[in-house]
């Protein structure tokens, strides 16, 4: 029996939205799966059916072997949630919201008091639990709904964007702390908008547009679809226009990407040279040039026809 | 009910409770501004018991102890929808929802904590009043019986404020609220005895639920305690705990299919 898994989901909400159109879904017991697509894609409305607090309109969807909709209350025994912007009582101290989770699934005063000391401890959190959240930074935030999402001990974890808006060492955090949890055997669905993210930790992407999956495979075997390595020019002078028809030459010319020309080179490294020559001959200068090898968003924009933008982590994020 | 549901509403009661004392705008509408009323009105409109029709009573301030307070159960249901408002805006309610817990425990926690917060506010006002020489006709009985109304008027108010918070979802539109809390404590004889009222607002103020439950609450004070009043009170206090219930129990059903 899978971890997770959902067939032909959909979620219509009024005026005919249909934010989840048929997304079929099998994660392994143990496995990490990422579910990556831009803001809208219906991410999060999936985590919301998958996690019960939101009604599928179609479809079934088991979690922990439990019917969503009609065995919701197993569902939520055997799983543990960490939702989008760390929904935290900014008034509650950090000890007080892991006893408060302990509570609200069964766990005894001495059980609940217990697990709050040990997950403090494990998401590095002693020195601040008896702090009010509010002054919490944003990796203290998302570390303390990691730790509260885990008091009972999950089969299985969704995460939803654990780590947007986080700066990159908190990001890291989080990450080695979802690794662990994995390596102790739980199962762990996130959402996320980071390639990085997804790359890094998943064994299995889910590439969701616009409600349905439009991919799905390990990153590697992902990336081994999309093939051929590209160039990435950077122009100081000359007109992107022509530098593209030039390059045209060389392979299939690709969507710009932060003003730079991006063409898919057939030959890999060793037609770089070619292209350097076709550029000077036409007097075009060339600032940088990079050989690319595919990445997820290569990926992504094979399969969507346009790239991924996850938002910037937050100005000024500090531990 | 099971053990467990009891331990959850406890604690969800305590935390409603730590949260007022921890937000000053929720805790100065219970406390404050009743306490503040009750001062100004004591000071300034004492001769009014000299009224013809007044009731017989010690002091101003005994009549206007129990105005005082349903008027801070009444804010401290307003301000326990307001938190429930904000738990819904910031997506708190969602942590209850994903948890293996009755879905309207979640509301009962929260009436939990505004019953709570009712009878400290009664306590309070009692003490204040006693300390500024208002005199308890029947003594220790009374005062409990008092603090058992005061403390389930919270939970019946607070159903109402929590339909609000449950149905919106928006603070701002629980807090709109508050001048209809004076309205219809203005329309009821929690601030001036209902024989003396004319007009439209006696007739309102003959049905309004809340002069029946501010008489049972006024009684041991003034008078003596009696059962007509006292189960008047009580079943006021059933019927606006009973539209409250089942007005939350509507909109958590609607918030629940629609999604949180």
């Amino acid at each position: 029996m899978p971890a997770i898994e959902a067939k032909g989901l959909e979620r219509t909400f009024e005026g005919e939205i249909h934010a989840v159109a048929g997304v079929d879904l099998e994660v392994a017991d143990g496995e990490i799966y990422a579910f990556l697509g831009p803001n809208g894609a219906g991410k999060t409305t999936t985590v919301r059916m998958l996690t019960t607090l939101l009604r599928p309109t179609g479809g079934s969807a088991h979690v922990a072997g439990f019917d969503v909709v009609s065995d919701p209350a197993n569902v939520r025994r055997s799983i543990g949630v960490a939702l989008q912007e760390a929904a935290l009582d900014p008034l509650m101290t950090g000890r007080e919201l892991i006893r408060l989770q302990a509570t609200l699934h069964g766990l005894n005063k001495d059980e609940g008091k217990q697990r709050a000391e040990a997950l403090l401890e494990r998401v590095d959190l002693v020195d601040a639990a008896d702090r009010q959240v509010g002054t919490y930074s944003g990796g203290m935030r998302r570390r303390l709904d990691l730790a509260s999402a885990l008091v009972h001990e999950p089969r299985v974890l969704f995460l939803d964007e654990p780590t947007t808006g986080l700066d990159p060492v908190s990001r890291r955090t989080i990450w080695e702390e979802v690794e662990d949890l994995n390596r102790e055997g739980t199962t762990v669905f996130l959402t996320t908008q980071y390639l990085e993210e997804a790359d890094q930790l998943a064994n299995r992407v889910g590439i969701i547009d616009s409600g349905v999956i439009v991919a799905e495979d390990t990153p590697g075997r992902l990336k081994e679809q999309i093939g051929q390595p590209h160039l990435e020019i950077r122009l100081i002078e000359g007109d992107p226009d022509q530098a593209e028809q030039v390059v045209s030459r060389f392979g299939r010319p690709l969507p710009r990407k932060d003003g730079a020309v991006l063409v898919e080179l057939e030959g890999g490294a060793s037609r770089v040279a070619p292209v350097v020559r076709a550029l000077d001959e036409a007097g075009l200068e060339v600032e940088a040039l990079d050989l690319v090898e595919p990445t997820l968003d290569d990926v992504f924009l094979e399969k969507t026809g346009h790239h991924l933008e996850p938002e910037e982590p937050e100005a000024g994020e500090e531990e | 009910m099971t053990r467990t549901d009891l331990r959850v509403i406890a604690a969800l009661g305590a935390r409603s409770v730590k949260q007022t004392f921890r937000r000053p705008q929720l805790l100065a509408p219970i406390v404050v501004f009743p306490s503040i009323l009750l001062a100004i009105q004591t000071a300034g409109a004492g001769q009014a018991v000299n009224l013809p029709g007044f009731p017989p009573v010690n002091s101003f301030l005994d009549f206007m102890l129990a105005g005082a307070m349903i008027q801070s159960t009444l804010l401290a249901g307003n301000s326990g929808g307001i938190a429930l408002a904000v738990d819904i805006e910031m997506g708190f309610t969602d942590r209850l929802l994903a948890a293996p817990i009755s879905r309207f425990g979640m509301v009962l926690g929260r009436l939990a904590g505004t019953a709570a917060l009712s009878f400290l506010a009664g306590i309070w006002f009692l003490v204040i009043g006693l300390i500024f020489g208002a005199q308890i006709n029947e003594g220790v009985p009374g005062a409990i019986v008092m603090m058992v109304l005061v403390t389930l008027s919270g939970l019946a108010f607070g159903g109402i404020g929590a339909a609000v918070a449950l149905r919106t979802g928006r603070a701002s539109v629980v807090q709109g609220l508050f001048p209809l809390v004076f309205v219809i404590l203005f329309l009821s004889s929690a601030f001036f005895p209902q024989d003396l009222l004319t007009g439209p607002a006696a007739t309102i103020a003959q049905y309004n639920p809340l002069s029946f439950i501010v008489e049972g609450i006024r009684d041991p004070v003034i008078s003596s305690l009696t059962w007509e009043v006292f189960g008047k009170a009580i079943a006021s206090l059933v019927l606006v705990g009973a539209i409250g219930i089942a007005l939350s129990s509507l909109a958590l059903r609607r918030r629940l299919r629609m999604g949180g």
